[in-house]
């Protein structure tokens, strides 16, 4: 909302300047958006009497001038227009000064020899227009040394203020110095509208025909015959122009001088044009308009258009339609002043993509008790600038009383504010904002303006107080302590989101955060791609749908790093995945990704599936999971490399991730150059820890007695897998033997095809007493026993 | 006599001369072995009368001792001399550079980060953590929220839909972390002290908006929280999340749909420089919208107005990030570049406590 602080004060008697005016502004909930002060850029140009004009002894072109800016000390300055003369009258800017139509700073210098200190000006140079022909020249007998700007009326400071959805009634100059009389800016002196005698009746009728009459509930009408259109006034294109509107003709002008004014917008027609009475009701399918911004708009019947003999004429509190608007030529002419369901212009204006003055207020709503009179206001205006002569009003329907009681405890404001108000205090500011105000003590009656759709209760009215007394009136109260020391406010899930975090970054990763939306062959390739995980409406064909896994998007960063020139990406994710669109659905995850390594003189090795493991397992370690009781199954989804990957699970009903290299296959269908190597783990899946009856930890029990090492290599076919070996091996004797590990793993020499030679330490704990060679010899028996039994093991030879 | 003195001086030089262990052993075999030099001169003793043997045994002694503290000694010096030799040979080139350690790569995404500091801040006043989730029914975003149908400022929120089930439904992505106010209330017993971060999306994208962002909200309710309250809550928390002893708020009344009163928090800071300074200059920025619960919210949830109040905030987790720490672009915050990381993220063990300090 665009206006001048000149005409702002048409309906604000106030001694404040602008600095106090924007400052209230926005303390009462108008935040001033901007202020464009005009006078401020122009402020050091002052009138000046050119008192000699020389030629220039060294340029054929230029003219030496002494100048007079009204303080008696004449200046001499180069001037190189041809107007340039004695006697004349024009605009000086001194040293220092900046030329706001090339941003130059003024400086005192020499041109072609001769002193020049200041510049007579021109309107391009003033940024006031394209005229360079010459300098500017004003009237004879303009005050000398006297500021230009307002000598040109160019000192009206353009406000923009943000207006809330809540409040249409700020849509219009004068609500807002309602507002602003109320914050005890000045006085309001909006003038009350004067009824006009109609001379006939309207001799066109309005018919409301709707099925839903609440879809435009009144229709004023008048026509003024005789009138003289044109472009209007001066002073109303100026006014205009200010806030950014075209002037167009003075009956079209008078209408927008009312929508800005008095947030009413109105509707001209040219009656002429109009054939028969209007009728109101729902558009027919197939129906167009060519409107006033000279697009043609198909209408279906979910919209409300106003219509002649003709068909359509108008988009009921849209946009006019261009067949009967008003031009230079109109003489007879048909003012509507209407009122409409704000949801079904909002609804309208949305679908056909309009957005006009009348339907930013329309959809807000607009004052309904100011449709007559706002009609009799733009009539006066009409008469006094076209002539004519008016018919009675023609009302259609009827305005709707909207004024609603409300009973309003006054303590209300101190329980939602903490601000301790008189209630005398609180019934003259919502007196002053037009609220009704009845009855004393503790309760009061309350009612709302008609011009405040935006009130509906007891917290609006605290609202209304709050702000015009101000914000910062309010105490700064401190919130009651809770009455024992914190206890944790974590829930376990976002525990171990944040030690998940750190446990990766730990690991020499880097936390990524990538859209939560992905392609639809990134989603499909990951597992996902379910219809109900598309977007209806992405911004992008890349971002379509809700990411299955953490993994599309760490892969798409690494491949963008690659491109960017770095090779090497550690990177990790912690973060929601989608399997569903219910609000059960939602996983949180954490990823790593890790794609090359530095060269390095100690040694470089591309990441590979140990590495993808190594961080799956620190992460579940860093959780307070068992990692010796985690089963890695080998093989995992598709997307991984079939034989270089493993599944994380507490048996097979209880899977909750997988690590390994991601499939060549699927890299090449991602443009991405491998390898990659990756783990996730869906974190909601992992078990909860047990809630334990105290924090003692179990008594350590530790052995005097040595522990004893036994080193097996074992010859086992390729295919067997070493947690197998180690399983066996770690049951053959649970007693005695407390831990098992491979230290080494060889093919080649000595051992035939097809086969591995894995080398296994185990540890044997003796508890009570040193064991004899006989005793481990027999252990050793047993362990060879149990693994070839499961695997089908020899010992080396 | 002299001979032995000879004897003493020919070993004594023999030892001196040993280059190696090996040759100093050979050398006390020689002398002091079975069949040694030395040992011989002792083997003479038998043959000799009981005057002779006296003195001259204890002159062979002597001898045999100096040798004896001789060798030790060379055999002490060669041994020194051997570990030099090994030493050097062992020389390693310490100024090789290393691969950089897990600890000193590793980063923490600044949302993450801020995300942790905004709930130490919290916590410390008795808030505890909510969440929702991303995908939610008009219901949620919306309805409960008090936006009406058709309502303009629905329209305000760019919302991005997904495709309607077979029922028709029309989910979206929430807009805002609100909805998780909804959930709160409907699902725990008042009152009421919690925060929400979480992600949020709009269908808009430019240098200050990306179609998914972060916020957090906090949530008050009880018999008496009041904007009093909330005033203070909020001028504490900014203070004490960037770090500064000061912070001048301005708080300006506005609009949303699910709070009543309304509110808009502006800070004063300074942005003449490169960097914008919270808590000094002449500038006003808009930090964060807040304002009592309205009490149609407070109903949908089952909430009597009249006896149930309380007060909400909502601000974005990246322009506080970005505040705080001086990222000038906010769509580098998703865009994963391991520069970007290296250079705007934490450390592991970067902890942010109110007892160690947010940030260090």
């Amino acid at each position: 909302m665009k206006f001048t602080l000149s005409w702002l004060k048409e309906h604000l008697k106030t001694e404040a300047g602008l600095d106090v005016i924007t400052e209230a502004l926005t303390r009462v909930g108008l935040e001033v958006e901007h202020v464009e002060d005009p006078a401020s850029a122009l402020a050091p140009f002052v009138t000046a009497k050119v008192l000699e004009a020389a030629r220039h002894p060294n340029a054929d072109k230029l003219q030496v001038l002494k100048i007079d800016q009204g303080d008696g000390k004449p200046v001499q300055v180069v001037c190189g227009a041809p107007n340039a003369r004695a006697g004349m009258i024009g605009v000086f800017a001194a040293e220092g000064t900046t030329i706001p139509g090339s941003g130059m700073v003024l400086k005192a210098g020499e041109i072609r020899g001769q002193a020049s200190h200041g510049m007579m000006v021109s309107e391009r140079e003033m940024g006031l227009s394209n005229e360079h022909t010459g300098i500017i020249e004003m009237p004879e007998g303009t005050p000398v040394g006297t500021p230009f700007a307002p000598l040109m009326g160019l000192d009206d400071p353009v406000i923009e203020i943000a207006v809330t959805p809540n409040r249409p009634d700020c849509l219009g100059v004068s609500g807002l110095a309602r507002d602003l009389a109320a914050a005890e800016i000045g006085e309001a002196i909006t003038r009350k509208p004067q009824t006009v005698k109609g001379a006939y009746p309207c001799p066109v009728k309005v018919t409301l025909d709707l099925d839903d009459p609440g879809l435009a509930p009144a229709f004023a009408l008048r026509m003024v015959r005789g009138v003289k259109n044109g472009p209007s006034p001066e002073w109303l294109q100026k006014k205009l122009r200010a806030v950014g509107l075209r002037p167009i003709n003075a009956l079209v002008d008078v209408t927008n001088l009312l929508t800005i004014d008095r947030a009413r917008p109105l509707h001209v027609f040219d009656a002429a044009k109009v054939s028969g009475d209007l009728v109101v009701r729902r558009a027919k399918p197939g129906e167009t308009l060519l409107a006033l911004d000279g697009k043609t708009y198909s209408i279906d019947e979910t919209m409300v258009v106003i219509a002649d003999g003709n068909g359509v004429e108008s988009l009921g509190g849209i946009m006019g339609g261009e067949a009967t608007g008003c031009t230079d030529d109109t003489v007879d002419v048909l003012i509507e002043s209407a009122l409409w369901d704000p949801f079904n212009i909002a609804k309208t204006g949305r679908a056909l993509g309009v957005h006009s003055d009348a339907r930013h207020r329309f959809e807000r709503g607009v004052d309904p008790d100011f449709t007559v009179p706002g009609l009799e206001l733009a009539t006066q205006i009409i008469l006094d600038l076209c002539g004519g002569e008016p018919s009675d009003i023609f009302l259609a329907g009827e305005i709707p009383d909207t004024r609603r009681a409300i009973d309003f405890p006054v303590s209300e404001v101190k329980r939602l504010t903490g601000l301790d108000l008189h209630a005398a205090e609180i019934k003259i500011v919502l007196q002053n904002l037009g609220f009704t105000v009845s009855g004393a003590g503790e309760i009061l009656k309350v009612a709302a303006p008609s011009w405040r759709p935006d009130i509906h209760g007891k917290a609006d009215l605290v609202e209304e107080v709050m702000r015009i007394v101000g914000l910062d009136k309010v105490p700064a109260v401190p919130l009651p302590k809770t009455e024992s020391i914190s206890c944790a406010v974590l829930t376990p899930l976002q525990k171990r989101a944040r030690t998940g975090r750190r446990a990766l970054a730990a690991r020499g990763l880097g936390e990524a955060i990538t859209w939560s939306f992905v392609s639809k062959p990134q989603a499909e390739m990951f597992g996902g791609g379910k219809p109900e995980l598309a977007l209806a409406n992405p911004i992008a064909a890349d971002l379509s749908d809700m990411r299955p896994s953490l993994l599309p998007g760490l892969v798409a960063a690494a491949q963008r790093n690659a491109d960017r020139g770095i090779a090497e990406s550690a990177l990790f994710e912690l973060g929601q995945i989608f399997l569903g669109d219910g609000p059960d659905d939602q996983r949180l995850a954490a990823a790593s990704l890790r794609r090359g390594q530095p060269r390095h003189w100690s040694g470089v090795r591309a990441p590979d599936a140990f590495d993808a493991k190594a961080d799956a397992l620190a992460l579940l370690s860093a959780l307070g999971i068992d990692t010796s009781r985690v089963q890695i199954v080998p093989g995992g989804p598709d997307w991984f490399h079939p034989n270089r990957s493993g599944t994380i699970q507490l048996g097979p009903q209880n899977v909750f991730g997988h690590f390994g290299e991601l499939h060549p296959r699927l890299l090449k269908q991602l443009g991405t150059d491998g390898p990659l190597a990756a783990m996730e783990i869906v974190l909601d899946d992992l078990p909860e820890p047990k809630a334990k009856p105290t924090k003692s930890k179990p008594a350590l029990a530790i052995s005097d007695l040595q522990p004893v090492s036994r080193d097996f290599a074992f010859v086992v076919e390729r295919r067997v897998r070493a947690a197998d070996i180690l399983r066996a091996a770690l049951k053959a004797e649970p007693k005695l033997i407390v831990g098992a590990d491979v230290f080494d793993v060889y093919e080649g020499k000595g051992i035939p095809d097809g086969m591995t030679s894995v080398g296994v330490a185990v540890t044997l704990q003796p508890r009570d007493k040193t064991l004899t060679d006989a005793e481990i010899d027999a252990v050793s028996e047993k362990i060879v026993a149990a693994v070839a039994k499961a695997t089908g093991a020899t010992l080396r030879g | 006599m002299s001979d032995l003195s000879a004897l003493e001086a020919s070993i004594l030089n023999d030892i001196a001369a040993a280059s190696d262990e090996a040759a100093l052993e050979a050398v006390r075999v020689a002398a002091l072995g079975k069949k040694g030099s030395v040992s011989a001169e002792l083997a003479k003793l038998g043959a000799m009368s009981p005057d002779e043997r006296k003195s001259y045994g204890a002159a062979v002694n002597t001898v045999r001792d100096r040798i004896a503290a001789a060798l030790a000694d060379r055999k002490a010096k060669l041994g020194d001399a051997a570990l030099d030799a090994k030493l050097a040979a062992e020389a390693a080139d310490v100024t090789l550079p290393l691969r950089p350690s897990a600890l000193e790569a590793g980063r923490i995404h600044p949302v993450s980060q801020v995300t942790e500091e905004i709930a130490a801040i919290f916590a410390d006043l008795g808030f505890s953590v909510a969440e929702g989730p991303d995908i939610e029914d008009d219901e949620h975003n919306f309805t409960a929220l008090n936006f009406p149908v058709g309502h303009p400022a629905r329209e305000m929120h760019d919302t991005f839909f997904l495709a309607p089930g077979a029922n028709g439904e029309r989910k979206v992505l929430r807009t805002h972390t609100s909805p998780v106010q909804i959930r709160t209330m409907r699902t725990k017993t008042p009152p009421h002290r919690v925060i929400i971060p979480g992600r949020t999306y709009r269908n808009d994208s430019d240098q200050t908006h990306t179609p998914m962002f972060h916020q957090v909200e906090g949530l008050v309710i009880d018999r008496g929280a009041h904007i009093g309250q909330l005033k203070w809550t909020l001028i504490e928390f900014l203070k004490a999340f960037f770090e500064v002893p000061e912070v001048e708020m301005r708080m300006r009344p506005s609009f949303f749909p699910f709070t009543e009163p309304s509110i808009e928090v502006d800070i004063r800071c300074d942005r003449s420089g490169p960097e914008i300074r919270i808590g000094e200059g002449k500038d006003w920025m808009e930090i964060l919208g807040c304002g009592m619960v309205h009490p149609n919210v407070l109903r949908n949830c089952g909430l009597d107005p009249d006896e149930w109040q309380g007060f909400a905030w909502g601000m974005g987790i990246d322009r506080l990030a970005m505040l705080k720490y001086g990222m000038p672009d906010l769509r580098a915050f998703f865009d994963a570049d391991v520069r970007w990381i290296e250079h705007y993220g934490f450390r592991p063990l970067d902890l942010p406590t109110l007892i160690g300090g947010l940030s260090s």
